[in-house]
């Protein structure tokens, strides 16, 4: 599955400044597997030392936030719209 | 944005700021329009080189400064010369003894309510935004933006014309008309979006990082660091009001939960400063049920924080996935408070308590902060014998649909008809 993934600025020294990337896998875990293949070294920026997203990462499946849905094992269809977006954002 | 500079010169004048550190690995990074760890996606937070000598001397400066929260510069993110600047210079808003309220509630050590509805667009977010601008100016953006559950949108409204700024602000489609109005006023431009907060924010962080949010100053993501030090002035109020005194315990909404951990911040750096004895204090976090994935979390015994879509009517507070929640969890646990939460009609309840005994109309945040602090007495979780500060972060008349008042009857101009209805003596 190919899917389309929204890099925030402080990653695209990752990706060579592009600001979205395609990335292949049928579940999330599978999509940061395979970022990290192609851009080395970012897994870990997403992803604890015990393989768990970090706490300060929201992660957005076409819209909707995986800790609503199935974390790393949510389901990346066909053409989907992944983000990933720093956590610390908002309120007061 | 890079920013190059050293610790020692940093590249832009602002007081005792020095740097941008990482909460949660404690890296440093230069002070830039940047709000999350590069390492580790962690909040930035300002690190200080703060005044060192006489407290006295600092009580002293800090008394004969301007009735407002520039008193405290040497303690913030500004340019020294910050009062001399176009600016809504808000803060130093009355802190209410609250005797009746005290006597209602079974309250023996002295109950107070910092009551910020007396700042210049009526709520506390003319504190954080009046920081942000700073950092707006030292870091020459010219446009001003958040995302906003709608008092934010207002101050950034309103501060935005007086620096001379232009501002966009963004805003869920279902806020309180007042909110709506209150954030049109300005002039500036005003985008309602399909979704709640936690989607307004989702499109904000997204905004930021295309180009078409290039030079816009995020008071509440690009300059969240130096935003959220805005609130520590409600420390140093507080603190100052009492006759440089700790309260022994105080009770503080959560929606993001920024405010809260600044507060605390604001609290440990006057005891690190000697401006206040070195005592104990306790905190408690206020939310809706409708919106508590703090309350949740604390209740469980978790350290992280499981979103929630919200469904309250305290729509200031409901930020259903809160950045700062982890932390609020560490300080109530740590200073030995707790976080509870209340029902839309004990809000409601608590509004109209706090009016009728004070003459203070909250909005639906400062009936959360009443209604929990009710509960914890009740629980016996907040101890009513020591000094305890509520806080009321905003006004009434801007959830004027909250609470359903009106006049106790209406009569033809005449005295029979008043005495008719049974009101007279």
């Amino acid at each position: 599955m190919s899917v389309n993934v929204r890099i925030p600025t402080i990653l695209r020294t990752y990706t060579g400044g592009e600001a979205e990337v395609t990335a292949e896998g049928a579940t999330l875990s599978e999509v940061i597997a395979d970022l990290e293949k192609n851009h080395q070294g970012i897994a870990a920026r997403v992803l604890d030392d015990a393989g768990k997203l970090r706490r300060f990462v929201n992660v957005y499946v076409n819209d909707d936030d995986v800790r609503f849905e199935q974390g790393l094992q949510t389901p990346t269809p066909e053409g989907a719209g992944i983000s990933i977006i720093p956590a610390v954002a908002g309120g007061c | 944005m890079a920013v190059q500079a050293t610790e020692s010169t940093p590249s832009v004048a602002l007081g005792p700021a020095v740097a941008l550190s990482c909460r949660e690995c404690g890296e440093r990074f230069p002070l830039g329009p940047i709000f999350a760890c590069q390492e580790c996606f962690g909040p930035l937070e300002i690190a200080y080189a703060l005044p060192t000598g006489d407290p006295e001397a600092l009580k002293k400066q800090i008394e004969a400064g301007p009735a407002n929260i520039w008193r405290y510069a040497p303690l913030l993110p500004v340019p020294a010369d910050v009062a001399d600047k176009p600016n809504l210079n808000p803060g130093f808003t009355k802190l209410v003894k609250a005797d009746r309220l005290a006597a209602e509630l079974g309250v023996t050590g002295g109950l107070y309510v910092k009551d910020d509805s007396g700042n210049p667009t009526h709520s506390f977010k003319d504190r954080v935004v009046a920081i942000a601008v700073e950092a707006a100016r030292a870091f020459g953006f010219t446009t001003l933006s958040c995302s906003s559950t709608g008092n934010l949108a207002g101050a950034v409204g309103a501060a935005a014309r007086r620096a001379g700024l232009k501002s966009c602000v963004f805003i869920p489609h279902d806020l309180e008309p007042g909110k709506v109005v209150m954030a049109a006023v300005y002039g500036g431009d005003l985008v309602a979006i399909e979704g709640n907060y936690d989607d307004v924010n989702r499109f904000c962080s997204e905004l930021i990082g295309d180009p078409l949010g290039e030079g816009w100053g995020f008071v509440n993501v690009n300059l969240r660091p130096y935003y959220g030090e805005g609130s520590k002035t409600l420390a140093y109020e507080i603190c100052e009001q009492l006759g440089w005194r700790l309260p022994d315990q105080l009770v503080i909404p959560i929606a993001s939960g920024s405010q809260l951990t600044k507060i605390d911040k604001g609290l440990k750096e006057l005891i690190a400063l000697g401006l206040v004895e070195d005592k104990p204090y306790k905190i408690f976090g206020a939310q809706a049920e409708g919106c508590s994935p703090v309350s949740a979390a604390f209740k469980a015994g978790h350290e992280v924080v499981k979103p929630q879509k919200p469904n309250t009517i305290a729509k200031s507070l409901a930020i259903g996935n809160p950045a700062d929640g982890p932390y609020v969890l560490d300080i109530a646990r740590r200073t030995g408070g707790a976080v509870e939460d209340v029902t839309d009609p004990q809000i409601v309840d608590a509004i109209k308590l706090l009016a009728r005994t004070e003459g203070i109309f909250a909005e639906t945040a400062g009936g959360v902060t009443v209604g929990v602090t009710r509960k914890l007495i009740e629980n016996g979780v907040l101890d009513p014998s020591l000094t305890t500060v509520v806080l009321n972060t905003g006004d009434g008349l801007k959830t004027l649909d909250a609470v359903a008042s009106g006049p106790t009857a209406t009569i033809r101009p005449d005295l029979d008809a008043f005495r008719a209805a049974g009101l007279a003596g």
